[in-house]
């Protein structure tokens, strides 16, 4: 079977240096993955196409790039999975959201400081247990999911905040950091939530679940992500657009069955923050005149009471 | 063909369009809707509310299935959000324990979700239940030389394995699809299925506006003359705020959005006024008259 790997190909050292398209054109077996066609390329057809790899069994991390668009694992990712009859051309890109150095090969400095940021050991004040700590098995299970991460980047590459903003701590550091703040034996909760609660921390994801998509190893970052709030908000964290977001949302549910859009971005701002409410106004004004304003008295859903009888039965708010 | 209509909070709200326009819309495709069975059905909690409590979220939508269930029909949605967060809730709760204990909540209510019912988007509905050559016949004015970008919604995309798209494949392109079966053609860009930025609008602007910047100019830069979506919510971002992204990106972007039945309402021939066209932040109007101008 012959497939066409499209590769995005840019070398520094070139003149010009601006990145290109190569199609190569090769022989491969059914069980190939496009790792196995790359590394044919460059053996067989052109030396200096340059990738990452190592282990080939999904367990390194090094072969993460953008196949036909989504970061993979190139090793665990097979060409027969991805050529029909109709179409036998694959995209191969670099990840993305970093730099890129040659070919496939990336920069991975600004996944790593933001990794150490969030000060990835576990900090103690009280004195060591004098045998080893003890934790609970419900504990360690529920942070080896975690742990399976293997820093591929692939999260990091899809990451949709990433691509408009770069100080975003992004998907890959907050989950290493879920997994010490998680863990029994660490003592410094919440000075880590304080800092995480600041600006390009666990409010700026936009839950758009690329991260828990792309994840070779089922990490869920965005799930830990979701847990980080949690916790925030738990801790007494409270005072983020974000934390009022998810408090003003649940609350008009709770009361209503439904959302109100007029109240939601009033109540999160607050009625008495001036600015906010200035900028909200004249988008508002746009919509009344187009007919699509929310009523602000909104009508509650026929048996709303059921609704806030199950918040109270949860407990929430 | 008759199904247990789920508005979702948006449609009634600030995206009133988009449930006339579904109404009419479903009116021509022989599509009936149940309004009655789900009117005290509460919000999915949108994921917002799963933030603070999956569980209750959960519960919350097992309340919406069960009484699905009791009505005998299928649900039908119309909001990638509303459909993404409905999915994943079923995804847990095919754990039967789970579901029982989610389900202990709900006795009060003598309601029971019983684990069968399948909530589906119209989107979805069309390509399943109508079948696309069948839908194809009733398009009466098709869409041809304009060129649509699709915008999918992040939750009718991802997570793939909670949204059946291994049983159903096409659900993958089922956009582009229904673009290509109104007669259309597809403007291919890099951003259909990320994030529209919504959720984060009252967080960080900045990036939500620069979001919507980037989707429209490159489904632009792809030559689309409008965007279409199934989801309302990427729809309030991309259009309710497409003229604040355009001040921060300084450049005009005037690219109307369109929700997926108005889309389709204007093939199937139904009068752009009924269809609520005019009731968007950015005018419609080139649309139209593009459309006026096709034989």
């Amino acid at each position: 079977m012959d497939v066409d790997l499209n590769i995005a190909r840019f070398n520094p050292d070139a003149e010009g240096k601006s990145p290109y398209r190569q199609e190569f054109n090769i022989e491969v077996n059914e069980t190939d993955t496009v790792l196995d066609g790359l590394i044919k390329i460059r053996e067989e057809v052109d030396g200096t196409l340059a990738l990452r790899c190592s282990c080939r069994s999904a367990i390194c991390g090094s072969c993460a790039m953008r196949v036909n668009g989504q970061a993979v694992l190139a090793c665990n990712t097979k060409i027969t999975d991805l050529v029909s009859n109709k179409n036998k051309s694959i995209n191969v890109e670099p990840i993305g959201n970093m730099k890129i150095i040659k070919d496939l090969i990336v920069e991975f400095d600004t996944h790593w400081e933001k990794i150490k940021a969030i000060d990835p050991w576990i900090k103690t004040d009280s004195s060591p247990p004098e045998a080893e700590y003890i934790a609970s098995n419900e504990s360690m299970v529920e942070l080896a999911g975690v742990m399976g991460c293997i820093q591929c980047g692939a999260c990091v590459s899809d990451c949709t905040v990433l691509a408009v903003d770069e100080t975003f701590l992004g998907p890959a550091a907050l989950a290493k950091a879920y997994r010490f703040i998680a863990d029994p034996r660490d003592e410094a909760n919440s000075q880590r939530l304080k800092d995480l609660n600041e600006p390009s921390g666990i409010w700026d994801c936009t839950r758009c679940m690329q991260c828990v998509e792309v994840c070779p190893k089922g990490v869920d970052p965005m799930g830990r992500i979701m847990k980080l709030r949690d916790f925030a908000m738990e801790a007494g964290f409270k005072n983020t657009n974000g934390a009022r977001h998810a408090e003003v949302f649940s609350e008009i549910i709770r009361n209503n069955g439904v959302l109100n859009e007029f109240w939601l971005p009033v109540k999160t701002f607050g009625m008495f923050n001036i600015p906010e409410m200035l900028k909200l106004a004249p988008i508002g004004l746009k919509m009344v005149m187009r007919g699509k304003m929310p009523p602000i008295f909104y009508e509650k859903i026929p048996g709303y009471k059921n609704i806030t009888k199950l918040f109270e039965k949860t407990k929430v708010l | 063909m008759k199904y247990a209509f789920y508005p979702g909070c948006v449609s009634r709200g600030a995206a009133p369009e988009l449930y006339t326009a579904t109404i009419e819309v479903c009116k021509r495709l022989g599509i009936e809707l149940d309004t009655q069975t789900m009117e005290g059905a509460s919000c999915t909690g949108s994921g917002v509310l799963q933030e603070k409590n999956e569980r209750l979220g959960d519960t919350l939508n097992a309340r919406t299935f069960a009484m699905g269930e009791n009505s005998g029909l299928p649900i039908m949605t119309i909001c990638s959000t509303c459909q993404g967060v409905m999915s994943q809730a079923k995804a847990r709760m095919t754990d039967v324990e789970y579901r029982e204990s989610v389900n202990s909540d709900l006795s009060e209510e003598n309601l029971e979700y019983k684990g069968q019912a399948e909530p589906r988007h119209l989107l979805w509905i069309i390509i399943e239940d109508i079948g696309i050559e069948k839908f194809k016949e009733k398009i009466v004015k098709p869409l041809t030389g304009l060129k649509i970008a699709p915008f999918y919604g992040c939750y009718i995309v991802r997570p793939s394995d909670a949204l059946g798209f291994d049983e159903n494949p096409e659900r993958k392109h089922s956009l582009e699809m229904i673009i290509e079966a109104v007669g259309a053609e597809v403007a291919d860009f890099p951003g259909k299925s990320a994030c529209c930025g919504f959720p984060i609008l009252t967080i960080n602007e900045k990036n939500s506006m620069k979001m919507v910047s980037n989707h429209t100019l490159s489904a632009k830069k792809e030559g689309a003359v409008a965007m279409v979506t199934p989801c309302p919510l990427c729809h309030l971002n991309l259009d309710g705020y497409q003229p604040t992204a355009s001040k921060q990106v300084g450049q005009p972007i005037d690219l109307p959005i369109l929700h997926l039945p108005q889309l389709i309402g204007l093939a199937l021939g139904i009068d752009p006024k009924s269809l609520k066209l005019n009731q968007h932040i950015v005018n419609t109007e080139k649309v139209v008259s593009a459309l006026a101008l096709t034989p």
